[in-house]
This record gives C-alpha cells, sequence and structure tokens, in this order.
C-alpha cells in the first residue's frame, strides 16, 4: 500500500505542478491510522499529507457533484466501486465530465473500524495489514485479526477490481477481495414473515437519529433541495416523530435511488447507528435483476435503466403484485 | 463506600427499576446507547455511547403543548406536563457529566427552560469513572478528571466490583433504599484504580491537545482564518457530529397538524444542516463552510466569550469517532490552534 500511495502522491503532484489540473481530490492522513478525510489539495506541498491506507474507504465521486458550476479542473482518486458512482453521475448530469479526471486507483480491500472495536479493542494507536492479517496495537496492548472479518461490508461483496470509467490507472493490479454471496441477506429477510420483518426493521431503524449522515453521503442522492429539508413540502423533518416516520424517510429514500443505486455501500458505512441500510436497496436491486434482467446500475455511462426504459417484455406490475413480489 | 459484585449488578438495576425509570448504557448488539434499562438489557459501562446522557434531560423529539377546539369552535390550549417523577441516570462519564454543566447555563438561566429544569430536578444522577478510555477521548484538554467525576452517587468499576460513593443527600436516599444489596467497602479500595486511570489518560493519542490560541477574545481573527476553507470541503453536512454531541443544544419549535389539532413539538436541529434557522427571507448561512465554522467557533470562541471562558467542548470524542468522513474538532483545534497537525 505505501508503495502505491508514494506513486499517487508524485502522479499527483506531477498534474498539479504541469497545471493539467487546479485540485486534486483524494484522502488527508488523518490522527489515527483508520480516520483519513476526502480533501481536496490544491498546493503541492499539502501533498506530503496526501494517504491512501487501508481506511479509504469513502467514495470521493459525490464530492464532484458540488464542483458541477466551477470552472477548474479536479481530479479524482477512485477505487474500482467508486467508479459505478461516478458513471451514475454522468449518466444523470449531476458532474461535469470534461471538468474531472478520473485516476482508477487499485484497491485489495478497505477496512471498519467499528468491526475492530466491536471485537471489545480500544485504545487504537497504529494499525497495519498484510495480505489477510491485521496487526492492531492499542495502548491495553496489542491483537491479531483476520483481514476478512474486518472489511468494510462493500467490500465483503466487492464486484471486482476493474475500474469501469478512468482516465489513467494506477495500482489496479491489486487484487480485491474474493466477494461473499451479496444477496444472502436479502434472500434471508425475503424468506421471513411479514411480522418478523417488520420486527426486523424496526429494530434497527428505531436507532435512527436522522443525522441524514446516509443520505448526505449517498452518491445517488443528489437532489439539491432534499424533500425532507424543504419547509414547503409538508414533510419536513428534522427528527423521527414516529417510529412510522423513521420508516418513511429510509422506504421512500430507497425508492428513490431504485435502479440509481449501484450498492456502494456510503449509506451503512457512514451510519453512526450501525443500520444495514444497504439492505433496503439491495433488496431492489435483486428485484429489478429478476424482474428485468441482471442490471448494475453505473457499469456503463449513459445508459437508461430498466425503470424509465419502457419495453414490450417488462413485467407487469399486476403479476408482481398477485405473486407477491415473485415473477 | 459500598459495593456489590458485578455478576449481580442486574439485581442493583431491577432494584432501582422497580421505583423509578432508570436510564443507563444499554447494548442492543450493534450500539451502546443510553435507554430505560428494562429487565433483560444487558447494561455496559465499559463502551462509549453512540448519543450522550443529555438524551435524559434533553430527547431528541418532545412534545410541549397541543391546540384543539371545542363544540363550541373555541380554541383549547393543552400545555403537556412536565417531569414529574424522579429517575437516575446511571454510567456518566466525566465528560457527560461536564457537559450537562455546559446545558444547565444554557437551559437553567432566564428564561427557564421548564421541560429540561423539572427533568434536572428529577435527576438521580450515577457519575461513572472511566477504567478504559479510547483513543478518541481527550477530556483532560479541558481540565476534566474522567478518575472521578462528581455525581449525587461515584460510581467504580474495580475487577469484579462496583463501589458506590454517595456525595449529595439524594445519593444518600437512592443507596440507603438498596443497602440489602450493597457490601460495605473501604474508601481507599478504588484508589488503585484511580491512579491507573489517570496514567492512561497522559498515554492517549490525543492527551496533548490544547486549547492555546482558542477562547474568548479571538473572534475576529478566527473567523476570518483562511483554513475554514479546506476543513469545510470534507464536511457533508450531515448532523451527526451535532447529534451525538453532548453539549449541542440547538432545537426547533414546529407544529404538527393532524386531524385532532395542533401538536407543538421540539426537536434537535443542527448548525451544520441546511435549513438551520430558515426564515422568511431564507437562510443567514448559505454554504457548508459558514454552517462548519459556526459550529467550532460556538464551542470554542463564543462559548468562552460568554460563560467565563468555558468551553461548550468537553473531549468525549463522539464527534471523533462518528464523523462519516473523519473531520471533526480536533482537526480543527489543531489546524488553526497553537498545535499544529
Ligand atoms: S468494494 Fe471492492 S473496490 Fe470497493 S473499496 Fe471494497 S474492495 Fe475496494
Ligand atoms: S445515517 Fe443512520 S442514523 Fe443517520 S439518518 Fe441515516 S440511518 Fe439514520
Ligand atoms: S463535521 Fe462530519 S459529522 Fe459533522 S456535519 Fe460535517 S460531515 Fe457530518
Ligand atoms: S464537540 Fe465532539 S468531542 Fe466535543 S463534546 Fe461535542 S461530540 Fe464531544
Amino acid at each position: 500500500m505505501q508503495g502505491l500511495e508514494k506513486k499517487i502522491k508524485d502522479r499527483a503532484s506531477e498534474l498539479l505542478q504541469s497545471g493539467a489540473v487546479d485540485g486534486i481530490i483524494g484522502w488527508e492522513k488523518g490522527q489515527f491510522e483508520y480516520d483519513p478525510t476526502p480533501a481536496v489539495f490544491t498546493k503541492e506541498t499539502g501533498l506530503d499529507n496526501l494517504c491512501y491506507n487501508n481506511f479509504c474507504g469513502a467514495n470521493l465521486s459525490k464530492y464532484l457533484v458540488g464542483k458541477i458550476t466551477s470552472d477548474k479542473k479536479f481530479a479524482v482518486l477512485l477505487k474500482p466501486c467508486d467508479t459505478y458512482s461516478m458513471n451514475q453521475l454522468i449518466t444523470e448530469h449531476r458532474v461535469n465530465r470534461s471538468n474531472i479526471y478520473i485516476i482508477g486507483i487499485g484497491c485489495n480491500g478497505h477496512l471498519n473500524v467499528e468491526k475492530i472495536k466491536a471485537q471489545g479493542i480500544s485504545g487504537i494507536t497504529a494499525v497495519s495489514a498484510s495480505d489477510d492479517h491485521v496487526n492492531i496495537s492499542t495502548i491495553y496492548g496489542d491483537s491479531k485479526l483476520a483481514k476478512k472479518e474486518i472489511l468494510l461490508g462493500k467490500c465483503e461483496v466487492c464486484r471486482g477490481n476493474v475500474h469501469v470509467i478512468f482516465d489513467e490507472l494506477i495500482g489496479e493490479e491489486l487484487q480485491t477481495p474474493k466477494p461473499d454471496d451479496r444477496f444472502e441477506m436479502v434472500a434471508k429477510l425475503e424468506a421471513m414473515t411479514a411480522e418478523e420483518r417488520f420486527k426486523f426493521w424496526q429494530g434497527e431503524l428505531s436507532r435512527c437519529i436522522r443525522c441524514n449522515a446516509c443520505r448526505n453521503a449517498c452518491p445517488a442522492c443528489t437532489c439539491r433541495v432534499c424533500v425532507f429539508d424543504n419547509g414547503r413540502s409538508g414533510i419536513e423533518a428534522k427528527a423521527n416523530a414516529s417510529e412510522f416516520e423513521e420508516q418513511m424517510f429510509h422506504i421512500i429514500r430507497a425508492f428513490h435511488v431504485a435502479a440509481r443505486c449501484t450498492d456502494c455501500g456510503e449509506c451503512s458505512r457512514v451510519c453512526p447507528e450501525n443500520i444495514p441500510l444497504h439492505l433496503l436497496n439491495r433488496k431492489y436491486v435483486k428485484d429489478i435483476n429478476e424482474f428485468y434482467g441482471d442490471y448494475q446500475a453505473g457499469d456503463i455511462a449513459e445508459q437508461r435503466n430498466p425503470l424509465v426504459n419502457f419495453g414490450d417484455d417488462d413485467i407487469e406490475p399486476t403479476t408482481v403484485s398477485d405473486k407477491g413480489g415473485q415473477k | 463506600m459500598k459495593k456489590i459484585a458485578l455478576a449481580k449488578i442486574d439485581s442493583l438495576l431491577e432494584a432501582i427499576s422497580k421505583d423509578m425509570n432508570l436510564f443507563a448504557p444499554v447494548d442492543n448488539k450493534s450500539t451502546v446507547n443510553y435507554a430505560e434499562w428494562k429487565s433483560g438489557d444487558v447494561a455496559v459501562f465499559d463502551k462509549m455511547t453512540v448519543r450522550s446522557a443529555k438524551d435524559a434531560f434533553f430527547p431528541q423529539c418532545e412534545n410541549m403543548s397541543k391546540f384543539s377546539r371545542d363544540q363550541d369552535n373555541k380554541i383549547i390550549i393543552d400545555k403537556l406536563e412536565t417531569c414529574d417523577k424522579d429517575f437516575v441516570v446511571m454510567g456518566v462519564r466525566g465528560c457527560d457529566i461536564k457537559a450537562i454543566a455546559v446545558l444547565d447555563k444554557v437551559f437553567l438561566s432566564e428564561p427557564v427552560d421548564t421541560f429540561y429544569a423539572a427533568r434536572r430536578d428529577h435527576s438521580i444522577l450515577i457519575s461513572l469513572s472511566c477504567s478504559k478510555p479510547e483513543e478518541t477521548c481527550f477530556c483532560t484538554t479541558f481540565g476534566i478528571d474522567p478518575a472521578q467525576p462528581k455525581g449525587d452517587v461515584e460510581m467504580y468499576i474495580v475487577s469484579d466490583y462496583a463501589y458506590f460513593n454517595t456525595v449529595t443527600a439524594k445519593g444518600e436516599k437512592l443507596i440507603s433504599s438498596l443497602n440489602n444489596l450493597l457490601e460495605n467497602a473501604k474508601d481507599s479500595d478504588i484508589d488503585s484504580a484511580k491512579v491507573a486511570t489517570r496514567d492512561i489518560m497522559c498515554k492517549l493519542p490525543l492527551h496533548d491537545v490544547t486549547t492555546d490560541g482558542w477562547g474568548a477574545g479571538v473572534l475576529e481573527e478566527m473567523f476570518n482564518r483562511p483554513e475554514w476553507e479546506q476543513l469545510s470541503s470534507s464536511c457533508i453536512g450531515c448532523g451527526t457530529c451535532t447529534y451525538v454531541c453532548p453539549t449541542c443544544q440547538c432545537y426547533d419549535i414546529r407544529d404538527y397538524n393532524g386531524s385532532n389539532g395542533v401538536t407543538r413539538y421540539r426537536c434537535w436541529d443542527s448548525c451544520m444542516k441546511s435549513d438551520f434557522t430558515m426564515m422568511a427571507h431564507g437562510n443567514n448561512r448559505t454554504t457548508q463552510l459558514q454552517r462548519f465554522r459556526q459550529r467550532f467557533m460556538h464551542k470554542l470562541v463564543y462559548s468562552p466569550a460568554n460563560n467565563d471562558g468555558e468551553f461548550s467542548c468537553v473531549g468525549c470524542g463522539r464527534c471523533v469517532a462518528k464523523c462519516p468522513v473523519s473531520m471533526n474538532i480536533v482537526k480543527v483545534i489543531k489546524t488553526m490552534g497553537g498545535e499544529k497537525l
């Protein structure tokens, strides 16, 4: 990883120096190993702090939405999974492609510090990873964990090390982790009775504090003013007034990103209450695959998704409801 | 000083919750949060809660009054009852204890917030001495001693026992009602644990964070610093930091228009959000830079300017642990304050 970080820094420095770009969107070193912050580097001197380690899970593509009206050109570091979001943003005209220089960077899976802490590990002072193990030093002693156990949720089901859009690649030879079955948990939820499922989601969503981190981090949520922030919408909400409302927010959001969600995993990664929000979106992904044939949002820029693309062999809504959701 | 074996602590919680609501850090499998403890719940005293103890006094959402019409179409105003029953908040760490003092200054000075005041009057606080501080903790920066926080009762966990030291008359009353469950202990039983905690504090990675350069009197200078732009460019404006923060105190008052009249409620608000303090003419902070700056200027400059130098951050580290993009008050303090990152 350190070799790769060096290569990225060198390339970033060249790009800034030559004036090819005005800024680089990357990750800045934090105070612990596990807290790099997405940052815009505009001066070569700042590049010392550019970092690419095992905790760069944040998807940087959304930072370009705010730059759509800027006349500056930005390079952005994207992992394979992040490139799907970029394609989707291009498709939806939410970014200005001509002002973006995409550096696809290699990835061998990123880690979730919450999973480390869930093992009772705290006081973390250093983390170093090898291919399958992670050594964690803390002020209370050292631990060694299997990397597989502490991968970010999205990396457990990684779609592979292909960048679907890029201008250049660095470190693409890195191998992404072998994926688990992406739909296993969705299938489990489908197999539950309605009451069991309701209980499951009530248990999870009742922890929601409506910080809206899931929405704000989501690269598919790019409305200028979200309906839930708009005082004139009649459904603006700063807190969950009831258990019903917390479900409304999440279900409406899931519907709004259906067929546009690339399953990038940001929603669950950022949730401070560890709510598995991706399962809602993944249910729609699974349904769309079953109803319309395999579809991956963002694998090609400018493609029309099945929900907005009427075809003669589209499934009839009545068929879906008659069969209780089964095709 | 009294003690009970940790293995039997549930019997104590059971006894307290028989007569009163008991608010304690409860494990709900993926996170630990303060919640009303009920028989069967697992109370967790060695992990930081996601949300703070402020929830007990200043809940995220509460109804304030109801308006409806009677048969003659006259408007009836129902003022909702404020808290009138004693309750216990257990396991409150030093940072959260100090945070309550910060909130008291806001809610208990004129005009007094009756909802908050009633809850404060009826609460019995059992503070908790930290035994396993986390790397995100930096309470000592704000002069807090996590080894001995002041509550009505102080609680210490040392090897297999929980110790209780009563401090106030309220605390004395509670502990004496539990006497049949507690054993006598020596005051000195907890001394080594206190020393150990203070030692750990000096080893934590954030122990040297200082507020040098911040405080009252640097408003103009800090407000105009160019670093805000770079720092705020990471922030996604989610408000997580404000909701998990034990001292963040902003709220919004809204009317919910239902079929049976109108309910007026208040809920937490966040200066990080785009619709914060929205007025008829629009919003007075229009960029994330302005919103971001507000949060940190409030904690590190405006608060000390208005409260005899008291900052309104207590170093609990929750925003450090929970910000989805790992931007936080420590990075702000270090970038612009005395010590550079
Ligand atoms: S999902 Fe795959 S490409 Fe994306 S961060 Fe995880 S391992 Fe890397
Ligand atoms: S990030 Fe989590 S807590 Fe925040 S609004 Fe989304 S689900 Fe709720
Ligand atoms: S600082 Fe972090 S937690 Fe706070 S609003 Fe910004 S992104 Fe959210
Ligand atoms: S600003 Fe952060 S560290 Fe300070 S009291 Fe609030 S949540 Fe805790």
